[in-house]
Order: C-alpha cells, then structure tokens, then sequence
C-alpha cells in the first residue's frame, strides 16, 4: 500500500509519511509571542512554543506520526482524487500547486492505525492542501473511512484543520459534502460505533457546521481558530463587541462545544484512554492491524 | 406604493403602466367616449400591448444571467414561506420555540393539510417591510431556528406526518450570540438527525438556498427547486470579495455567480436537485397564486409517490442519495507512476 504512493511523497517519516516542512530554516519565530526560537527546539517540542506554548499547525503526516504506534499507520483512500466539476477559474492551476507543494493527494489523509495497541480508522486534515477544504475528494475520503469504522467496528478518530471550510471552487458539491459526511455519521451513531474528533487550527464554516461537531467526543488543542464565519463578518454586526478569545478552541470550550482543551503533549495519551474506555465489552483488545 | 423593480423588470413594468392606463380609460365613460370619437378601440389596443409585454417578458426571461437569477431569487416580492403555506395549505397551526430558551422568527413550522393529508411544513421566513425584515433576521436562522425546526422534524415523525421544508434564506446568522449559542452544531446536528427521520422529506427551494443555514433543513427524499432559485456554497458577493480571479471585488459577483454554478438549472444538470417547478412568466411574484399552485401540485405529487415507500427502503434511499454527491476521480495508481522530480523527494515545499 504505502510503495504504491511513491508518485507524490517520499517516505521517510515513521509511517511512511512526507518529513516536516515547517518550521523552515534554522530560527523560527513564534507567530504568537514573537520569541525567536532554535528550529531544532521546537521541532523536539511536538512543535510548540517553548515560551507561550503556542501550537503550531501540523502537518497531516506529522499529526498520524504524533497519535499512532510506530509502524501501524496504513493509508486507506489516498487515490480518490478532486477535478473540478464546475470549470471553476483557477481551480485546476490550485490543484496542481496544492499537489505539488504539499506532496499529498488531497486535503485529508486517512488510514487505519493503532493508538496504544488499539485498532481505529485516523483521518487528519492538511491546512496548506487549500486551506485544508472540503471538495468531493474530501467528502468521499471521509465517507469511505466511516463506512470501514462500521465495518470493522472500531473507532474513528478524525483531527480537523479545515479552516477553508467547504471548497467553493466545486460550488453546490462542495457544500453537499457537510450531507455527505453527516449521512455517513448518522450511520456511524446508528451502528454505536465510537467517532472521536480533535479540533485543531484552524477549523471553520462547513466543516464545522458539519463533521467537526459531530463527535461522540469532541477534544481541541488549546489556542486553536474554531467557527462559523470569519471574525470579520461578526464584527460587522451592530458595533456588537467581540471577545478577545472570539472563536477560539477556549471561547467554544466555555459555550459548551468541546468536551476537554487538551495540551498536545497529552493528546496521544488521551486518546488512548478514550479509546479503551469505548472499547466494546469482549471486543479484540491490543490487537495489531 | 412603489414596486421595488429589477433593472430587467423595467422596460416590463413601463408597459405594465401603459396598460394599467388604458384599462382606467376603459373604465372611464368620458375618456371611452373620447377614444371612441377618435375611431380607437381601447379593448384591442389593451390586447396588443399586452401580447407585446409578453413578447419582451419571454425575451429577457430567456436570456436571464446567473446574476440575474440571483436577482430574482432574492426579488423583495418574491413569495416567501408562509404565502406558500397559506396559499397550499389549509388549518395551518403554526408551533414555536426550541424548547430550550427561545423562539427564532426566521424559521418557521407546524401542521397543516396538503390535498386534505396532514403535513409539517418548516421554512425559512423573510420579511416584506423594514420592520418585519429585521423581526425576520432577514431569514438568516439562529441556533434556535435550527434548534426548533428539529423539534418539529422529529414530532413530525413521532407521529408518521411527513415533512416538508421550504428554503429561502441569505445564510445562516454568524454573529457573536450564535456562535455561543452553536450555530455550527445546530446546523450539523440537524442535517445528521435528518437522516434518521422515518417519514417521507421534500424540500422545495423556494428562493435563495444560502449554503449551510439552508442545508440545516434541507436533508430530503426529493428536493424541488423553484425555476428562479438558487443554491450556493457561499453568497457570490463574498465569493468575488475573496477570490484573486475575481480582483477580490465584491462588484464582480455577476461573475462569480456565473462560476459558482448556482442556479436551478446547474443543480438538476449536478443531481442535486430533482425536479424544477416552472415559474408564471416574469417570475413567481408577478402571480404568486399560480406559482404556488404549480409548486403545490408537484410537492403533493412527490409525497403520493414517496408514501408508499417502505421506511427502511426510504432511509436507505436517502443515505445513498447523499452518499453518492460529488464528483470526483478514482487514480489508478499503478498506470501513474512517473519518476519522482528532484524537488520532490525531500517532501513538501522545498
């Protein structure tokens, strides 16, 4: 399965993933605190600032390496590609680009793995695959994966990242994705068949509107961009005076929407947990896929 | 009072004047008397203006822009829910509140008869006048809106009554109070409950379908698509205002409209919708009890063939109907395979 990927990335991360690309360069500086950081630091800090713990944008590779047992990532789904439906100006040349720049195949990435022995179906989003948006790709990759979560029974534990929201460059099918991934959700709550989701930044608009808010569980990374529509479209409204922590991962967390903030250094732990508290009674525990 | 017009409407309208005219002068002795002295017949001269007012009507109804569809779409005498309601329906009970703490006036819902079975009827609601616009939140839903149409849904199908939804609404509202209140969830709650629901589901697109806060309601067996509605990701305004293609020009949305694919006829052609329900000429509001007698009929058509389908039939037809949206291509990767350039083979972005 994974030689089969050659054509776009080399692998060479844990799991056959594309290595990091970001922070680039020796320094990086903090996009928060404004500290200026050794690369090498960060990079051993699950790339978060040492000073102000901001937490940078991960790469979807570097996420399943970050949440899986070493080696156990297999990728499900990655051939299903995005054309561009509608003739949309420009669509095909951001394609090619996204492509080429982020050597993935489309915006999510999705596979089977084990956390901590426990076998569940992972899909992570890619923010610098075109804002890490929702087109047809996206939808079918996600469906797909809920409907081997069903299968097979185990649970799916989904890391957004999504700020692009729906991809309007394939217009009404775009926006048919948050359908198409809820009816595949609506099926997963049918079979009680566990769907864990982790916010991270930036998840926005129909993406959150639809499989974002949807979890049995819903953790977030702290910091982290988290709503509807952009700050701009909020601030517009009546003079009305905007928190300054306004959608982010801590403003959903005290309106009710997120069951726990976790700190990255605890997520893998975290969910481990979850998922051995979900597992079902005389279910294969500590299996290998 | 002065009838808001779209700039297409107007050479329309000018003859619509004349013959308002000519029929006060019909109906006016003394003026009859005169056109009479002067050898004009006033009946016939009303014929022919009318038969030439039609002639340019079906002219620019033929060559309507996407844009212009957007017009028309958000045209402020368009028939909205409740005229539909009232004109299709009989005994309707209008039911409020979410059950939770509040009652959003943009979406509105309860029971009624169609043909004499009973319905539950759920749109989005507009405004007419200023003051009841903004009463109306300009048919943008709240939490609560999304949160009391579910509630309905799910009484309705407690009690095996189908369900019938009518879409006319700008977008969802963004604002500080319903992101607190979750907007998002609300949205994404109600499109996955939707799939659960054991009774039949036609959605009629009535005017604008305005990305997630129309979809909120608008999980359905069959979805109807008035002649002159649309349905879009994103408003096409905020679609040029972000986009480099568009000069990142609100100004350009004509164009972005034509990009989106928005219209009616783009959503039939997609498989997105399933039916279009043809307009009186001009557009609903020029007669909107015909309009809604056309859309009547054909909604009353798609819950005849629908009630006799077996639930589990039905749910799993919805699931698929949904499941099979998108367009998009399986790579077979063997035949891909093509030596890996050189800035590839260290990863993304070099």
């Amino acid at each position: 399965m994974r030689a089969k990927s050659r054509w776009f990335t080399k692998p060479s991360g844990r799991n056959g993933s594309a290595v990091t690309n970001m922070p680039e360069g020796l320094w990086v500086k903090c996009p928060r605190c404004a500290e200026i950081h050794f690369a090498k630091d960060i990079e051993r800090n699950l790339r978060i600032c040492t000073k102000c713990d901001y937490h940078y944008r991960l790469h979807a590779y570097e996420r399943i390496d970050l949440t899986v047992d070493e080696g156990s990532f297999v990728k499900i789904n990655d051939d299903v590609m995005s054309v561009d439906p509608l003739g949309f100006p420009g669509y095909p040349e951001k394609l090619a680009r996204a492509i080429s720049s982020t050597g993935l195949t489309d915006a999510v990435v999705c596979g089977e793995a084990l956390i901590d022995g426990r076998r569940c179906v992972i899909s992570a989003a890619d923010f610098d695959f075109l804002g890490g948006s929702m087109g047809s790709a996206v939808g079918e990759r996600l469906v797909r994966a809920m409907e081997l979560s069903v299968e097979l029974r185990i649970p799916f534990v989904l890391f957004t990242a999504n700020g692009g929201g729906a991809r309007m460059f394939e217009g009404l099918y775009s926006l048919m994705q948050m359908a198409k991934t809820s009816a595949g959700l609506a099926k997963m709550e049918r079979a009680a068949v566990p769907y864990i989701v982790v916010l991270t930044d930036p998840t926005m608009a129909g993406v959150y509107a639809s499989y974002a808010s949807l979890g049995d569980i819903i953790l977030a990374e702290p910091g982290a961009l988290i709503g509807f529509a952009g700050r701009r479209v909020g601030n517009q409204d009546m003079g009305m005076k905007l928190p300054d922590d306004f959608q982010s991962s801590e403003f959903q967390f005290r309106c009710g929407m997120v069951d726990q903030i976790v700190h990255r250094r605890e997520l893998r732990s975290t969910l481990a947990t979850l998922l051995m508290l979900l597992a079902e009674e005389g279910s294969d525990v500590k299996t290998s896929a | 009072m002065l009838k808001p017009l779209l700039d297409f409407e107007k050479p329309i309208a000018e003859l619509d004047t004349l013959i308002e005219e000519l029929k006060r002068s019909a109906a006016n002795d003394e003026r009859r008397k005169a056109a009479e002295h002067d050898n004009v017949d006033i009946e016939s001269e009303i014929s022919r203006v009318e038969e030439r007012r039609d002639k340019v009507m079906r002219e620019v109804f033929a060559n309507l822009t996407p844009w212009n569809r957007v017009q028309m779409a958000r045209h402020p005498m368009r028939p909205y829910t409740l005229d539909y309601i009232n004109a299709i329906c009989t005994n309707f009970v209008e039911l409020h509140g979410d059950r939770i703490g509040a009652d959003d006036p943009a979406i509105v819902g309860g029971f009624c008869q169609l043909n004499g079975q009973t319905i539950m009827a759920i749109g989005h609601q507009k405004g007419r006048d200023l003051k009841e616009r903004q009463h109306r939140n300009f048919g943008s839903a709240r939490p609560s809106g999304f949160r009391k149409a579910l509630r309905l849904m799910q009484l309705a199908a407690r009690f095996r009554k189908p369900i019938v939804t009518f879409i006319d609404t700008p977008a969802a509202e963004a604002n500080l109070m319903a992101e607190e209140e979750g907007i998002s969830r609300a949205i994404a709650y109600n499109i996955q409950q939707m799939f659960h629901l054991e009774v039949p589901i036609v959605v009629a697109v009535i005017g604008e379908g305005g990305s997630g806060g129309a979809l909120g309601i608008a999980v359905g067996d069959r979805v109807i698509m008035m002649e002159h509605s649309i349905y879009s990701v994103i408003p096409p305004e905020s679609c040029a205002a972000i986009l480099s293609e568009f000069g990142r020009d609100r100004g350009r949305a004509s164009d972005a409209a034509a990009a989106l694919k928005l219209t009616a006829q783009h959503a039939l052609q997609f498989h997105i919708a399933d039916s279009i329900v043809s307009e009186p000429l001009g557009g609903a509001h020029r007669d909107p009890i015909a309009a809604a007698r056309v859309l009547g009929n054909a909604i009353a058509a798609e819950l005849k063939e629908l009630a006799s389908v077996p639930t589990p039939v039905l749910l799993d037809a919805r699931y698929k109907r949904y499941r099979s949206i998108g367009s998009w291509e399986e790579i077979e990767r063997e035949a891909l395979i093509v030596p890996v350039p050189a800035d590839h083979v260290e990863g993304p972005m070099p």
